[in-house]
């Protein structure tokens, strides 16, 4: 990676941050509008070790939920792509499922399992996540032409070979489009319950806190973390992409 | 005459369609013997494609049988080798690593250096030394269906199936690629079948020409062509090559419904 690469974006943070702190200064804003980013290093100082351990509560949930949302959407799309009966009987159900805000449904799955904390975030942050996952590869398979097919096929290969050497490689571009979207919903998906539930655990739950103490750099600085650690996992799944479908990128020009 | 290696007798098929069946071919015969390359020639949709996929066992007749080698073809076999209009390179591959795809799959005698050195071998043979860790997309059309090429006889097929492999190309890339051909025919002998929708190329590289009729298609007509020895261009400007063309022309409006005396104006 480039010099370049690195600073260009660290210098558009900069410009972002002494933006915003104008923006604050010209308008004489206090704390209660909006903090400014001075604000924030002072409340990181007051509360770091909350933050360690907040941060990592969101983390491993958003992951996990994550991960299980990557098994399920993988399953559902490979049952959708290779079955017409099945794509044509789940999809309705799919878009169905997809379309009921989630806002929604955290309250109910909060009453389902009382006190199941760490299941009910894990739960909300696959729920939310899996959908995109599941389309891109039931059309990544479904639209695999014939011809890529065939020339397996004439060989002899069976359908579990077609799928490792052909269909699975082939999907893997569309498959990390998904991911990426997928990520930024399982997050949202976490804080949603976080945020939601009483005695709530995670960044979340300390939003929330400083929301009932009015601490209002607290909150702020509980979003700028959430987008710290937003970029950090975005940037995983594209390290992870460069890996095992690189090959599908372009070189400009 | 020894048996022919592709047999094929009184085919008929339709496909299963919205509106009801759909007749593609019906009494077909083909018959091509060991080391024989025969051009199919018809009108657009008429059926050659499917012919192709019955030969290649990647489907059955309704009626009639398709034999290889003596035996009834039932199902896919790794004897068969094909490429298509589409060259259909792996993108995550490298084209020697593409080139090698089949030997994956169908069993060989070669160790791993053997393959590869085969491998390498075919790509030189096609002109494509020094491009053989390069990915499908910096390769030009043309070298991609070189390449395919390979891929469709790395494994020492008894059949080559090509579907219209230099349909997408311009006249001078394909006239490089006949040339090619030839080279290939010489080193690694194959008994082929061409789909084409090229008159020229149908007398330039195949020994005998079938033209099949409109949808639902049968065997209309047989040439046998006389282009022998090492094949040149120059060999499709002589008169017996204008007349081989014009009754191929004349046989193909016939296929298409129109008689030749309004086709010609
Ligand atoms: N899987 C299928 N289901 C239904 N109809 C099909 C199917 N495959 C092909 N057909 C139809 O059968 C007919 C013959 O198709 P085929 O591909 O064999 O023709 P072709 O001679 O190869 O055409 P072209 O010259 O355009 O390549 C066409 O009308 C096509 O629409
Ligand atoms: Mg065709």
């Amino acid at each position: 990676m480039s010099l370049q690469k690195i600073l260009v974006p660290i210098a558009a943070m900069i410009v972002f941050g002494l933006l915003w702190e104008l923006l604050v200064w010209a308008n004489g804003w206090p704390n209660y509008v909006m903090a400014s980013p001075s604000d924030l290093p002072p409340a990181y100082a007051k509360y770091w070790n909350l933050f360690l351990v907040m941060g990592w509560q969101t983390l491993w949930r958003t992951v996990v939920g994550l991960v299980v949302a990557i098994i399920f959407g993988v399953l559902v799309g490979m049952v959708m792509g290779f079955s017409r009966v099945m794509r044509d009987a789940l999809y309705p159900l799919l878009v169905g499922f997809n379309a009921v805000p989630k806002a929604t449904v955290v309250p109910i799955v909060a009453l389902l399992f009382v006190g199941a904390h760490d299941f009910n975030t894990v739960l909300i942050a696959f729920m939310i996540s899996f959908f995109p996952i599941a389309v891109s590869v039931s059309i990544g398979l479904s639209t695999l032409e014939p011809e890529y097919r065939d020339i397996l096929r004439s060989l002899g290969a069976s359908q579990t070979t077609i799928f490792w050497k052909i269909a699975l490689p082939k999907t893997l571009p569309e498959f990390f489009g998904a991911l990426k979207v997928a990520v930024t919903l399982a997050f949202i998906g976490t804080n949603l319950m976080e945020i939601v539930s009483p005695h709530g655990r995670g960044l979340g739950a300390l939003f929330d806190s400083g929301k009932t103490n009015s601490d209002y750099p607290l909150m702020f600085a509980v979003l700028i973390a959430l987008a710290l650690m937003g970029i950090l996992l975005y940037y995983v799944v594209v390290a992870l992409e460069k890996v095992f479908a690189g090959w599908a990128e372009r070189t400009p020009g | 005459m020894s048996q022919p290696l592709i047999e094929i007798k009184g085919v008929r098929h339709a496909y299963k369609t919205q509106a009801g069946p759909l007749p593609v071919l019906d009494g077909l015969e083909l018959s091509v013997p060991e080391g024989g390359f025969v051009a199919v020639v018809g009108p657009s949709g008429c059926g050659k494609s499917t012919l192709t996929r019955l030969v290649a066992g990647l489907m059955k007749p309704d009626e009639g049988e398709v034999w290889l080698h003596g035996e009834r073809v039932k199902g896919p076999r790794s004897t068969v080798g094909m490429a298509f209009q589409n060259p259909v390179l792996l993108e995550w591959r490298t084209i020697l690593q593409n080139v090698m795809l089949p030997l994956e799959i169908v069993s060989t005698k070669m160790n791993k250096r053997e393959q590869e050195d085969r491998a390498r071998h075919l790509l030189a043979l096609v002109g494509l030394e020094g491009f053989e860790d390069k990915r499908p997309s910096e390769l030009s059309g043309g070298m991609r269906q070189r390449a395919s090429l390979c891929r469709a006889i790395v494994h020492k097929p008894e059949v080559l199936i090509l579907d219209e492999p230099f349909g997408a190309l311009d006249a001078f890339t394909r006239e490089d690629l006949w040339q090619t051909m030839h080279k290939v025919k010489a080193e690694e002998p194959f008994t082929g079948v061409l789909i084409t929708h090229d008159l020229r190329e149908s007398i330039f590289l195949a020994d005998q020409v079938v033209v099949l009729s409109g949808r639902p298609a049968r065997t209309q007509y047989v040439m046998d062509v006389h282009l022998t020895g090492d094949r040149d261009i120059e060999h499709l400007y002589t008169p017996e090559s204008a007349e081989a063309l014009n009754v191929l022309r004349h046989q193909i409006q016939i296929a298409q419904g129109r008689s030749p005396a309004e086709a010609v104006q």
